[in-house]
């Protein structure tokens, strides 16, 4: 009797369960989109490790994801500083005017769990040197319960972690980025890796 | 007249010299430097996994690479010195006593 009471507590409560906030401004300083583009020579490769922002995760209903992912601009490197400089420069990304790079999240489609690993395409407005578009991306979401305490070497302190990885290409074009320009010498299509963790302490 | 131990050196050899210097002492540092067959790197990327997460993620080192620019301009400037190599007489010394 007691167990069925404990079980039909447990049941309530998961039910009731409000989604988990995961903040995305990692202490150790991992979380960066990677981002690669063909160019004469070689790729042109970099990351953006600027990366701020929540996500409401459910594990119990993680269709019901929502949130936003700002990526500071002017935190995009590449290994080459005179490249930084262009890259940064108003000809390009103009990180003055254009600080932040978002992607807020409205809904998450296809969806399929598989163990604590979430598939779905994530619909949202991405925002890049002022251009919202509407896109869909491949993502992949892995809860790992009880990781947050367990990664910062304070397992007392509990919490859990959202992974997040995803893949997609952008058009520079798009988004004011030299359309039309120098795609003799640097692709057009940008391909963006995600791939960040959030972490939300116990309460 | 001059003795052929302290025989001047004729600039036009000098020019050569210096172009063959800066060809092998380009090439040199080129290949020392890890031979990096792009553009030059002020910091190098290194990736690295986050152990709980299995995140891969990149960070970088401040070092100079010298890539294949560099390696053309050490190319360009000693056939420059080549080039002008001709400009001097087969016999013109390089200073006069």
């Amino acid at each position: 009797m007691k167990r069925h009471l404990l079980l039909a507590l447990a049941l309530a409560t998961s039910l009731t369960a409000a989604p988990l906030s995961f903040d995305f401004k990692d202490p150790k300083g991992v979380n960066a989109i990677q981002f690669h583009l063909d160019s004469l020579l070689e790729p042109i490769s970099g990351t953006a490790s600027g990366v701020i922002g929540t996500v409401a995760f459910d594990p119990a209903n993680p269709a019901a994801t929502a949130g936003k992912i700002t990526v500071a601009t002017k935190s995009l490197v590449v290994s080459n500083a005179t490249m930084t400089e262009h890259l940064q420069s108003p000809m390009w990304l103009d990180v003055a005017a254009n600080p932040e790079i978002v992607f807020e999240l409205t809904s998450l489609a296809n969806v399929a769990t598989t163990g604590n690993t979430t598939s779905a395409t994530a619909s949202g407005k991405f925002s890049l040197k002022g251009v919202t578009k509407e896109i869909s991306v491949p993502v992949k979401l892995t809860h790992l319960a009880g990781a947050y305490g367990k990664r910062l070497n304070k397992p007392e302190l509990g919490g859990d972690l959202l992974v997040i990885r995803g893949e997609f290409t952008i058009n520079r074009g798009d988004y004011g980025i030299q359309p039309g320009k120098n795609e003799d010498k640097v692709n057009p299509e940008v391909k963006l890796i995600l791939a960040i963790v959030g972490g939300a302490p116990k309460a | 007249m001059t003795t052929p131990a302290s025989a001047p050196f004729p600039l036009r050899r000098l020019a050569r010299v210096l172009g063959l210097v800066v060809l092998l002492g380009t090439g040199g540092f080129w290949a020392a430097k890890g031979a990096h067959p792009g553009w030059s790197q002020n910091r190098v990327p290194h990736p690295q996994v986050d152990e709980i997460t299995g995140i891969e993620y990149v960070t970088y080192e401040d070092r100079f690479v010298p890539g294949v620019e560099v390696l053309a301009a050490g190319l360009g400037l000693a056939a420059g010195l080549f080039a002008v190599s001709f400009l001097f007489n087969r016999n013109q010394p390089a200073r006069t006593q």
